[in-house]
Formats: structure tokens, sequence, C-alpha cells
């Protein structure tokens, strides 16, 4: 039961961050994704401190505000005072990591956060971590129903917003054209990153998180041109990482967050190679 | 106050570790990081510090001990695979870079989280201290430690010193350096080397998710107060050394503080401040130089409605109201009030119960500045063949930068005309 809670745990959080890498590899914006998912840390810590526990919702909160203000910085230092992309995207993420963690120190004994949670999350701990109703029901583990949640509203945002998401992302011209506002969708998708970042942040930590935005929607890439499809190789890759990493990581004993974007990598390890191959024999062909 | 004594006369041992091997590390890693930020490189620093992981893993799994060559050996092998395989992906697929570097980052750190795991579940008690390269922990340099860094440190600006030229070149103009016959690839190849030998050197102290911020930080902060590279170069590592030095200080004062994160928050703040304050290329300086050009504009055209005005009626002095002004010409209030105010006190208008009207001053310089709108509108019809009705939006902006030497430039190329292609006079001085 204990190995079912945690893949289904796993899967929830690989599915939402899947969906959403799509965009964002599409979009050129991938190290966006790796700095939001590193910049909502003194969110999480603050939320964490003022609620005096780990409920959900004003650690959403933090962490969406986070998240959003880390992208207005990134646009702000680029624009209003033209530093590099790249140079905005790494000031501004390490600051940020660095007040988070900086946090845990000041707080530490006060709240029950450590650094290395922080880089690859709890997902062991899932099945034990249970929701106790007040008239003392269990309901089954706590991660579940938060990551359960943030599928639903990704999912739904993704429903929803689907011709919007798809027009911003390939030709923002004609978005803009027709009447899509640009801004609010982008700042939309980057609030629904950093609201993902820290459903997933329990399970698998920040930083990992990226291995399941980036990495399942990269192999799809390479598998297909049509984005339908990209998204539902990106699930179904998802379903695979986590059943895989889990065994795994029981199988060495190790960290089953780590174990799983190992899996992650090899699965886009052995399709890259594939890649190459069969790019290789046409050409040959044709020569 | 004391403390501070304390901790500046380096008489601990300890102490003297910490501060020498933050300084250091600070200071190399900026130096090799300017070259990095001028390359447009900075999150592939990111990726290396984040693949360093594994290495060290490997290395300690493989030789069973904690020496810090061993272990730097390993950093260095993994740090260097991860960079050789960003640029593998991008050339061979239609990854895009960011998407490579976010990939292997990630994947790598994956390894490198697992390895450290079953590493701390072995039960070998050598492993302790391992988890200090995830944020990095100056307080535990010792004087081994500090040899190898120092070697390290030494390399890096021994190595930069020498190819100096070589990197600026390249940093700058790739294309020239290569058409001019050096060895591009090569350089590259160095420069790279010298990226993951700063990193593995730096996370130590530093940690690997906080090193990308020393390789870059300094230099983005650098960048703002000079566009000399030496300069910048020096700058960067000076406030790298500070920031190494403030670091190490607080987590002397308070232990319970990490000093990686501390240099970082530092180095960032010190950067954050540049961007505002910065001459220049600053954000403040650029919005007031901004504001400054806008309330120009806003004058000039005012003083040149005050002329247009006058010459529809035929009197150039007359008082005129603001419901008149607004009437010719749609200007927000708040902004035409404040306007006329300042040219109140610049002594080109003056003011009556009627409204305002303009001083000698005033009509002079509204007329050069309707002399000059319509030169350029002549020159533009007569030269560049634009017809008549395309060229005042041009000449809207382009009347307010015109220099005196160049309004005589275009007087003697038009031969001093005096109509304009709408047929207005173009006003010329009496002399």
């Amino acid at each position: 039961m204990d190995a079912f809670w945690i893949i289904l745990a796993g899967s929830l959080v690989a599915i939402p961050c899947g969906l959403l890498g799509c965009y964002l590899i599409l979009r050129k914006m991938a190290m966006i994704g790796d700095a939001i998912s590193h910049a909502v840390l003194p969110g999480i810590v603050i939320a964490f401190f003022v609620s005096g526990s780990r409920e959900p919702v004003s650690m959403l909160l933090g962490a969406g505000i986070l998240g959003i203000l880390t992208t207005f910085l990134i646009e702000f230092f680029h624009t209003k005072a033209r530093l590099q992309t790249d140079a905005a995207i790494g000031v501004t993420f390490t600051w940020l990591f660095a007040l988070g963690v900086i946090l845990i120190s000041v707080f530490a004994g006060q709240v029950d956060l450590d650094q290395d949670c922080v880089l690859y999350g709890e997902i062991a701990y899932v099945p034990i971590d249970l929701w106790i109703t007040d008239s003392g029901r269990i309901m089954g583990p706590r991660v579940i129903y938060i990551m359960g949640m943030v599928f639903l509203v990704v999912l739904c945002f993704i429903l929803i917003g689907y011709k919007e998401l798809f027009l911003t992302t390939f030709d923002p011209a004609f978005a803009s054209a027709t009447g899509i506002s640009v801004a609010l969708w982008h700042y939309l998708l980057m609030g629904a990153v950093s609201f993902t970042t820290v459903g997933a942040f329990e399970s698998v930590g920040a930083i990992l998180v990226v291995a399941f935005l980036i990495v399942p929607p990269a192999t799809a890439y390479l598998l297909t041109e049509d984005f339908k499809k990209m998204m539902l190789i990106t699930a179904l890759l998802g379903l695979v990482i986590s059943f895989c990493g889990y065994y795994l990581a029981v199988w060495l004993d190790g960290s089953i967050a780590g174990a799983m974007s190992v899996v992650a990598g090899l699965i886009f390890g052995v399709v890259f190679l594939l890649h190459v191959v069969g790019s290789r024999l046409p050409a040959a062909g044709r020569a | 106050m004391e403390h501070l004594l304390d901790f500046l006369s380096l008489s601990d041992p300890n102490v003297r570790y910490v501060v020498i091997g933050s300084i250091l590390l600070a200071a190399s890693s900026a130096i090799v990081g300017t070259f990095t930020l001028l390359k447009k490189k900075a999150l592939v620093g990111d990726a290396v510090a984040h693949s360093v992981l594994p290495g060290v893993c490997l290395a300690f799994l493989l030789s069973g001990v904690k020496n810090p060559l061993y272990l730097i050996i390993g950093a260095f092998a993994t740090g260097w695979l991860s960079l050789v395989l960003i640029d593998y992906i991008t050339h061979k697929s239609k990854i895009k870079e960011d998407t490579a570097i976010g990939l292997i980052l990630s994947v790598f750190f994956g390894i490198g989280i697992l390895m450290l795991t079953v590493i701390q579940k072995s039960g070998n008690a050598a492993q302790s201290g391992l988890d200090h390269f995830l944020f990095g922990q100056a307080a535990s340099l010792i004087g081994k430690d500090l040899i190898v860094f120092s070697s390290i440190a030494v390399i890096l600006i021994a190595a930069i010193w020498l190819f100096f030229k070589e990197f600026a070149l390249i940093a700058f103009d790739e294309n020239f350096a290569h058409s001019i016959g050096f060895p591009v690839r090569a350089l590259e190849l160095v420069l790279t080397t010298l990226t993951v030998l700063a990193v593995v050197a730096g996370i130590q102290a530093i940690g690997v998710v906080l090193m990308a911020a020393m390789l870059i930080t300094p230099a983005a902060a650098a960048r703002f107060w000079t566009d000399k590279l030496k300069v910048m170069i020096w700058l960067a590592a000076g406030l790298g050394a500070f920031s190494g030095l403030v670091g190490a200080y607080i987590s002397y004062v308070a232990p319970a503080m990490p000093t990686g994160p501390w240099i970082v928050m530092v180095i960032s703040i010190i950067a954050v401040l540049s961007f505002f304050l910065a001459p220049r290329k600053g954000i403040l300086f650029r919005f007031f130089t901004q504001r400054k050009f806008q309330n120009q504009m806003l004058e000039e055209n005012i003083l040149k409605l005050f002329y247009q005005l006058g010459e529809t009626e035929g009197s150039y002095y007359q008082s005129r109201s603001m419901a008149e002004i607004i009437a010719r010409r749609p200007f927000q209030i708040a902004r035409l009030k404040k306007g006329l105010k300042n040219l109140y006190k610049q002594g080109f208008l003056k003011t009556s119960a009627k409204g305002w009207a303009y001083t000698r001053a005033g009509k002079r310089k509204g007329q050069r500045i309707t002399k000059l709108h319509r030169l350029w509108e002549l020159y533009l019809t007569e030269y560049l063949r634009i017809a008549p009705d395309h060229v005042h939006e041009d000449a809207e902006t382009i009347e307010h930068i015109i220099t005196p030497e160049l309004e005589r430039r275009l007087e003697e190329k038009l031969r001093f005309p005096t109509l304009d292609p709408h047929q207005s006079e173009i006003p010329y001085r009496k002399l």
C-alpha cells in the first residue's frame, strides 16, 4: 500500500509539472521554470512561519506571490536595467533562494523545515503523513489531497485556457491581434508553475521539480510534432517515471525523488540516442 | 565591535582559514565569471554547479575517503561532462539551449542526490560532511583544503592573466577572432575548463545550489559601473572578495548562520543597488534622464505652439489662456500646467490675469523650434523624396535633437529656403 501511495503522489506531481513544462520549453522559458522553483523558497518559509504549520492554503499563497514576483523581477531587471536575460534570471533566483535558506536558519527550531527537504523532499513520508479529521477519521495521506487539488487546478487551467495558451505560445503576434492579452497569459502560466512547484515542494523538493518540469516534455518533444500528442506522451512518461523511480530507489535504498529524475534522464537518453541514430539513417539512405 | 576586531586580527587560525578561503574563492570565481557573463553563459554556470554533485559522490564512493583532491577531480569530470552534453544535445536535436541546460542540470543533480542518499545510508563514517557540498560550509574549511583551493585560485588568475587578450576578443567579437586565425574552439575550451574549475573550487564554501551566483552576480554588478574590461574584472573581484569577507564575518558572529547563502545575499544586495544607482546605466539615472528629456520636449512644444498661434493671428506677444492652448493641441492639463510653470521659472513666459505670454527669449526659442521643424520637413521632401504629408511626425521628434551645428548645415544644404513643403514660412532670426 505504501508503494501505491508514493507512486500516486509522484504521478500527481509529474503530470501537472510535465503539462506546464510543455509550454515552458516551447516558449524558451525552461530556465524561468527553474528560477521559479528555486525562488519560491522564501515564500514557503515565511508562510510556514506565519501560519505555524504546513497549512497548504497559506503556503500556496506565499509561494504563488513569490513566483509572480520572481517573473516580475526578472522582467524588470531585463527591461529597466537592460541586464541580459540569462544574468537577470541567474541573479534573481540565487538571491531569493539564498534569502530562503537564511530564513530557514533564522527560524530554525521554530519551524519544522530543513535544508535537505528543500532539495529532495520527503516523498517517502507520504504514507505516514495522514490527514486526520477533527472527529478522528483517517482520510488517507495528506499530500495526495494537496497534489490532487493542484492536479485538478492545473488540468482545469489548461483545458479552459487551451486556445489562449496555445496561441500565445506559438504565435504571440496573432494572439494579441485577436485580442488575447499575451502578458496576462504569461503571468497566469507563471502563477500556475509556482503553484505547482509549491504543491510538489513537500514531496519532491524545490529543485527536483525542475526535472519533472523539463525532462518529460523535452523527451516528448523529440518524439512528436503534434502538440496534443506531446502533452499526452508527457503525461504517460510521468506515470512511467514515478513507477520505475520508486522501485529503483527501493532497490538502491536512496532518495526516491532523486531516483525518479535519474529514470527521467535515462528515458531521455535512450530517446535522444534513437533520435540521433534515426535522423542519420534516412540521410544515409538518400545518399 | 570587539567581535569585529577579533575577527579582523585573524588571530584564531580557524578564522584565518575561513576568511582567506572565502575571499580567495569569491574573488577568483568573480574573475572567471566576468567572462562567463560577457559570453552570455550565466546559466551554463548554474548547470555546471549542479552537475559537480554526482562527481563528488562518485569520487567518494570509489576512494572511500574525503580527500579534497579526489573530490575535486570527480567534480571536475562530471562538471565538464555536463557542458559537453549540453553542447551535444543542442547541436544534434531541435532542443533549445535553455531546455538542454535545465535538463542536464536537473538530471545530474538528481543522480547526485540519489548517490548522496545511498552513501548516507551506507554507514560509512567518513561520509559526514559530504552534504556540505549542497549549501557550502566555509566554516569547515581546514588547512589542507585551503592549500588545494588557493592553488586553484592561483591557476585561474594566472590563466586569465596569460590569455587576457584572447579571452577579451572571444568574449566581444567571436567572429572577428575566428577570421584573424585565433583558435576560437580551443580558447573556448580553456575558458570552459576555467569555469568548471572555479565552480569546483567554490562549492566547498558556497554549495552547488548557489555557486552560479558567485560566478555571475559580482560581474553583473561590476558591469553597471564601467565599460572597461580590466576595471570590470578588478571591480568584480573586489566585490566578490568583500562579500566573502562579510559572509565569513556573519557566520563568525552567529555560528548558526550559513556562510554561503550570506555571501550570496551580500553580493546580490550590492548587485541590485548597482542596478538602481549606477551612473549612466542604472535604473534611477535612466529614469531621471528620460524625465528630463520628456520635460524638455513638452516645454519646447509649448513654446512652438505659442509661435504658431502668434503666426496665425499676427501678434506674438499676446496672452493666451490654457483653454486656447488646448484647443490648438490636446496637451494633458496636468502636464501643460507643469510645463508652463517651468517655462515661467526659466524666463521664457510671463504670466498675467489673462494667461501666459512670450518673453523675448521665449519667442526666440519658439521661433527656432518652429524653424527646425520646417527645415527638417523640407529636407526630408527634398533629399529623401518623402511625400509632404508623411514628414510631420518625423520632424516632431527630430526638432528637439538638432544642434546649432546641424541647424547651420541644414540651412546651407537647403540654401536658406523660405517656405516649407506645406507652404508655411520658415522663420529666420532678423539680424
